[in-house]
């Protein structure tokens, strides 16, 4: 018969008596938990910094860019020579099976007004599919429309920094504002989206209808040409057979020769977030591991002192033996003296972990996220420990001659 | 009607390369009610004979019957289990749990039996009371003299109504009137609650308390013979 309420108390008076030791041996796992979870948490605040990143841009997301990043035998950047136009937006629209939806764009930096105010800012010239290829809901009002597109008429979304700026408090919808000195009516207002990978912040732009920024704000040097392409994949599987299709589809209007370089560029954005999402991930699983390690130290810092305590009270035990206790009894005894020491520490590495996880977030600025879950498995991996490194001291007094136990001097 | 029988019980201990002979065909039996006093030089094999009547050791060859179960046929386990049982354990140490009050060292044989606290706390304090230490129960053993501890320790000895004691020296580290208080604590059981008293001891007037006295030497029993409480 085990009796495990007068077998804690045995424990925990055993703790009390070498409070010294006991905390120091303890010391060991509060460490070990509190990297645990402060390491976790400093990765999956990375990793779900990143991943939110990965969502404002818009998911599944490709850029296609003109010029190449070489252009005979010189290298150039990206985005040098004006190659792109709407019909390319157009042919990609219609005969690339892994796109589900394309926005050209032409954007710019111009002046705005209204009333007394004015604010300099990005203005994007684009089509109604741009509010799903960014996953950028309206927050007011309404998108354009092909209609508008069509007839190139003065209107605009505006970003919320731009609102801000502009109108304060004030409702902007049906407000002219006048952009390069034209006047354009506010027909929406986008969502905020907070800052960009490259800390951008995304809500300082404007949206105008691409026909409107092609004729009326940023002449262009032939007809229909746009700056960039934004695309988005049906899917993520989709991402790699769209930018097949894309290129092929371009080379062959661009009239690009077998052995000629590209005179674009298709830029997977979606790809490039992931890598770092993964390695981030890779981070985490990599910085709670060495944390780990210090749990295991502080573990066979509780077996040696467990071994310690077995030596020292080896007459008890042979005093506990040769009254009735079993092989079990004993092992008990010691495995949850060891369980008590691990799980005091843990409890006491959980408040460390998340208060050193609250001062990193405070000192270096990262976003630091505590999960249960990290929380979860630090305590039941100093359980495991505690059981772990109990056991074999446990095992020891057990075996232990009840005869030589009681002569122990 | 025996309680205690010993039958051609031998115990060879290996020290290095030579065989001890301890104990060389020891014959006894002991009844119900008894109160035995074994003595003997040291090495005479009275300690090795002690350990095995306490279930803590078994004979290297031989029978050992203690109320009829045959204790060499048992586990680690088992031989637990019948110490707990059937047998207090009186000291000549004490062997008290340090930094535990007197009650909790009395309740511990009832803790291993997996008695219920509350009725482990009312057995305690019975036993406490019949060796005379009412109210000491919160004491620590630091805290009690020498024959204190003793009482306690035989507090403990009673607290599982087991129907043997073995006191091994059990006065050793006593003065001479703690020691006759003890041995008549042990006459008291021993006439009172018909419990059987296995007492080691080097003194005669120690073995004088009891109702017969075997006395060994080299292994081997050289005399047993019944004698008058003086």
């Amino acid at each position: 018969m085990i009796n495990i309420p007068s077998t804690l108390r045995i424990s925990f008076r055993a703790l009390r008596v070498n409070k010294m030791r006991s905390a120091l041996t303890m010391l060991g796992i509060i460490i070990g938990v509190g990297a645990v979870i402060a390491m976790l948490a400093v990765g999956t605040g990375a990793s779900k910094r990143i991943a939110e990143q990965i969502s404002s841009m818009g998911s599944n997301l490709l850029i296609i860019l003109p010029g190449a990043t070489t252009a005979g035998g010189v290298r150039m950047g990206a985005g040098t020579q004006p190659t792109l136009t709407m019909a390319d937006a157009e042919a990609i629209q219609r005969e690339c099976p892994a796109v589900q939806d394309v926005a050209p764009v032409l954007n710019g930096v111009a002046q705005v007004i209204y009333g007394h105010q004015n604010w300099s800012t990005g203005v994007v010239g684009t089509t109604p599919s741009m509010l799903t290829v960014r996953d950028w809901p309206l927050a007011a009002g309404r998108p354009f429309t092909e209609q508008d597109i069509k007839s190139a008429t003065k209107v605009c979304l505006l970003g919320q920094t731009v609102v801000d700026n502009l109108f304060g408090d004030m409702d902007p919808i049906g407000q002219f504002i006048r952009i390069k000195n034209l006047p354009f009516t506010v027909i929406g207002v986008l969502v905020p989206k907070g800052q960009s990978a490259q800390g951008q912040d995304q809500d300082d732009t404007i949206y105008v209808p691409v026909t409107t920024a092609q004729k009326k704000l940023f002449g262009t040097s032939f007809p229909g040409m746009v700056r960039i392409i934004m695309v988005k994949a049906k899917s993520t599987e989709n991402l790699a057979p769209a930018e097949k299709q894309m290129n092929e589809l371009l080379r062959q209007r661009h009239h690009i020769g077998q052995k000629q370089e590209n005179d674009f560029t298709v830029r997977n954005l979606t790809q490039i977030m992931q890598t770092a999402e993964q390695s981030t991930k890779v981070m985490t699983l990599l910085l709670g591991a060495i944390a780990s390690v210090s749990l295991l130290v502080g573990g066979i810092g509780i077996m040696n002192i467990m071994l310690v305590s077995v030596t020292e009270r080896t007459r008890e035990i042979g005093i506990r033996m040769a009254i009735g206790a079993k092989t079990w009894d004993i092992r008990l005894q010691f495995i949850i003296e060891a369980l008590t020491l691990s799980l005091i520490g843990g409890i006491a590495g959980i408040i460390l972990g998340i208060s050193g996880s609250k001062i990193i977030s405070a000192l270096a600025g990262w976003s630091t996220i505590i999960s249960p879950f990290s929380i979860l498995l630090a305590f039941g991996f100093s359980g495991i420990v505690g059981i772990f490194f109990g056991f074999y001291p446990a095992y020891k007094a057990s075996l232990l001659d009840p005869i030589d136990a009681l002569r122990y001097e | 009607m025996p309680i205690i029988e010993a039958k051609d019980v031998t115990k060879v201990y290996r020290l290095g390369d030579i065989d001890v002979h301890a104990l060389i065909g020891v014959s006894l039996t002991i009844d119900r009610g008894e109160f035995v006093a074994i003595m003997g030089p040291s090495g005479s094999g009275k300690s090795t004979f002690m350990n095995i009547l306490g279930c803590l050791d078994k004979p290297s060859d031989g029978e050992y019957l203690l109320e009829d179960i045959d204790i060499g046929n048992l586990d680690r386990d088992k031989l637990a289990a019948i110490r707990n049982k059937k047998i207090g354990f009186v000291f000549q140490g004490f062997n008290l749990l340090p930094r535990t009050s007197a009650i909790e060292n009395v309740e511990l044989p009832l803790l291993y039996d997996g008695i219920p606290a509350r009725e482990r706390r009312e057995k305690a304090l019975e036993a406490l009371n019949k060796v005379g230490l009412e109210g000491r129960g919160d004491h620590h053993p630091n805290q009690l003299s020498g024959g204190q501890q003793q009482r306690v320790a035989i507090a403990r000895a009673l607290v599982n109504n087991a129907p043997i004691i073995l006191a091994d020296e059990p006065t050793g580290n006593l003065d001479t009137k703690t020691s006759a208080e003890i041995m008549q604590l042990f006459v008291k059981l021993n006439t009172e609650s018909s419990i059987t008293i296995i007492l080691v001891t080097h003194e005669n007037d120690i073995a004088a308390y009891s109702k017969r006295i075997i006395r060994f030497l080299d292994g081997r029993i050289i005399s047993d013979e019944k004698v008058g409480r003086s």
